[in-house]
């Protein structure tokens, strides 16, 4: 049961500006509890993938990444996905504003 | 049914069981790698050349490493990926980042740091590789509590 | 050993005033950026779900709880609180009465609701996330608690007369890490919030994300917390003891703009 994302896409200085966060616990080996993190996260633009991150343990708890688009428009839709290492998943979707 | 057909339609069940998502590339090895040199030719970036053009903001001193802001960004032409490599970190690869066509080589993230270390990012223009660094100091902030 | 010496001269060089401003500086800046990428506004997503979600024996949400400003006004009432309730008669802070609307609105018994006031990286409270909900609908707003009625002077007063008593093993009041100017442990700086310019910003930062715990962490945690450093016993969850700190703290911190759930190492 993946806890909650929030994101926000804004207009800025030519860029659409994602800020997107995640609620993972991005444990790592040294903690002794079992590996649980996050491992692929992927960035559509009206159902385009823009950007593909494949990220670790060394994120920090309950991510927050920012992008940056070139362009887009007001009302373009913008998708988040991401994958963990057990294979559960989330993801949130966004108009830019 | 014979024991070894068993087996094999176990094991072939198995692996179509597996969802499609779960079969999205990560590079195990990379991200295994032990040491930064290890880290960079599991991207195969094993020398990349030094460049002024890759920007790394970052606070000087993080008052805990549990969370070490860094805000990434190429001006080198074609840039299609950033990487991160936190020199001092048990598993050096933090993150990468594969720029698509529209996408900016920018990205801010929070990582994770046990100590004071290099922070070095490792672009990736027209097939070839540049990085720079920029030290992180890692401090300890009050009672405990 | 050249690099055990450069340690050495690094350490020392922290110890030089010009270098303590520079580390100072960086420090805001390491703040600056945590807050601009914080995961603080999740615990508000887990707050807004709670006040909505009906509980209890009377199966009812939170949504009629008056916070101050009217019975389900949120917009402004953190930045006023505590203050006096009539129906409760007596000075309140927000998570007293978050407390004082599950049991009244929703049925719920004391015991059942602050079974597990404070949470962990894992799940957070019901009274974290709520916290940082109720909080988030101020921003933007001055701090201004309550300071006309009479029990709000006591408070008050209370709550600066405990911040330098002095009890327990240890001899310990507020007063032993933050009653001196320049104080600090290891690189956290203390302050004397006696002085307004100290307690503004410490008054308008809280609740707020923790980072060294990856948890949401809240006034009542923070009085219960600094007792227990101080060694003495456990405060109750919203004793008068709480309550009169945190507004002793606030009124002295009052007109600081609220820029919502803050961040903490």
């Amino acid at each position: 049961m993946a806890g909650p994302m929030k994101m926000r896409a804004t207009l800025a200085g030519g860029y659409t500006e994602v800020r997107v966060l995640m609620t993972h616990p991005m444990t790592t080996a040294q903690s002794g509890q079992p590996l649980h993190f996050i491992q692929n996260i992927t960035v559509k633009l009206n159902g385009k993938a823009l950007i593909e991150a494949e990220v670790s343990q060394a994120v920090s708890r309950n991510p927050v990444f920012s992008f940056r688009l070139k362009g887009g428009a007001k009302g373009d839709k913008i998708e988040v996905t991401w994958l963990d290492n057990k294979g559960e998943s989330n993801k949130i979707e966004t108009a830019v504003a | 049914m014979n024991r070894l057909r068993r087996t094999v339609l176990g094991a072939l069940a198995a692996w179509l069981a597996t969802p499609l998502a779960a079969l999205a590339a990560w590079n195990e090895s990379a991200f295994g790698a032990k040491t930064p040199q290890d880290a960079l030719k599991g991207i195969g970036a094993a020398n990349p050349a030094p460049s002024k053009e890759i920007v790394i903001d970052a606070p000087q001193i993080a008052e805990n490493g549990a969370v070490v802001p860094i805000e990434i960004s190429s001006n080198i032409p074609g840039t299609s990926s950033l990487a991160v490599v936190l020199e001092k970190n048990p598993f050096p690869l933090a993150a990468k980042f594969d720029f698509m066509e529209g996408a900016a080589p920018f990205v801010k993230l929070n990582v994770k740091m046990a100590e004071t270390a290099d922070v070095r990012v490792v672009a990736t223009a027209g097939g070839r590789h540049y990085s720079a660094t920029r030290e992180i100091k890692v401090t300890i902030g009050g009672c405990g509590g | 050993m050249n690099r055990a010496l450069a340690r050495i001269l690094l350490s020392l060089a922290f110890c030089a005033p010009a270098a303590a401003q520079d580390v100072k500086k960086e420090i805001e800046r390491y703040r600056q950026m945590v807050s601009e990428g914080s995961p603080a506004e999740l615990f508000e997503l887990e707050g807004e779900a709670l006040w909505k979600k009906p509980q209890g024996p009377r199966q009812a949400s939170l949504e009629k709880c008056d916070l101050g400003l009217g019975p389900g006004v949120l917009k402004g009432a953190y930045a006023a609180l505590p203050r006096y309730f009539k129906d409760a008669d007596r000075v309140m802070d927000l998570e007293t009465r978050l407390l004082h609307c599950m049991t009244t609105l929703q049925g719920r018994s004391r015991e059942e609701a602050t079974q597990r006031v404070f949470g962990n990286a894992d799940r957070p409270s019901e009274m974290e996330s709520l916290s940082a909900y109720v909080a988030a609908q101020s921003r933007g707003m001055k701090m201004a608690p309550g300071e006309s009625h009479p029990k709000e002077k006591a408070a008050y007063e209370l709550g600066r007369a405990l911040y330098f008593q002095r009890a327990g093993s240890w001899d310990f009041a507020c007063t032993s890490c933050h009653g001196e100017e320049g104080k600090r442990i290891r690189l956290q700086e203390l302050p004397v919030l006696l002085k307004p310019e100290n307690a503004r910003s410490v008054a308008a930062s809280w609740p707020a994300y923790r980072i060294s715990t990856s948890g949401f962490v809240t006034m009542q945690w923070r009085m219960n917390n600094c007792y227990q450093q101080m060694r003495m016993p456990e405060p109750a969850f919203g004793s008068d003891t709480t309550v009169a700190l945190i507004h002793f703290i606030t009124v002295t911190g009052k007109g600081e703009t609220y820029q919502g759930p803050g961040n903490k190492r």
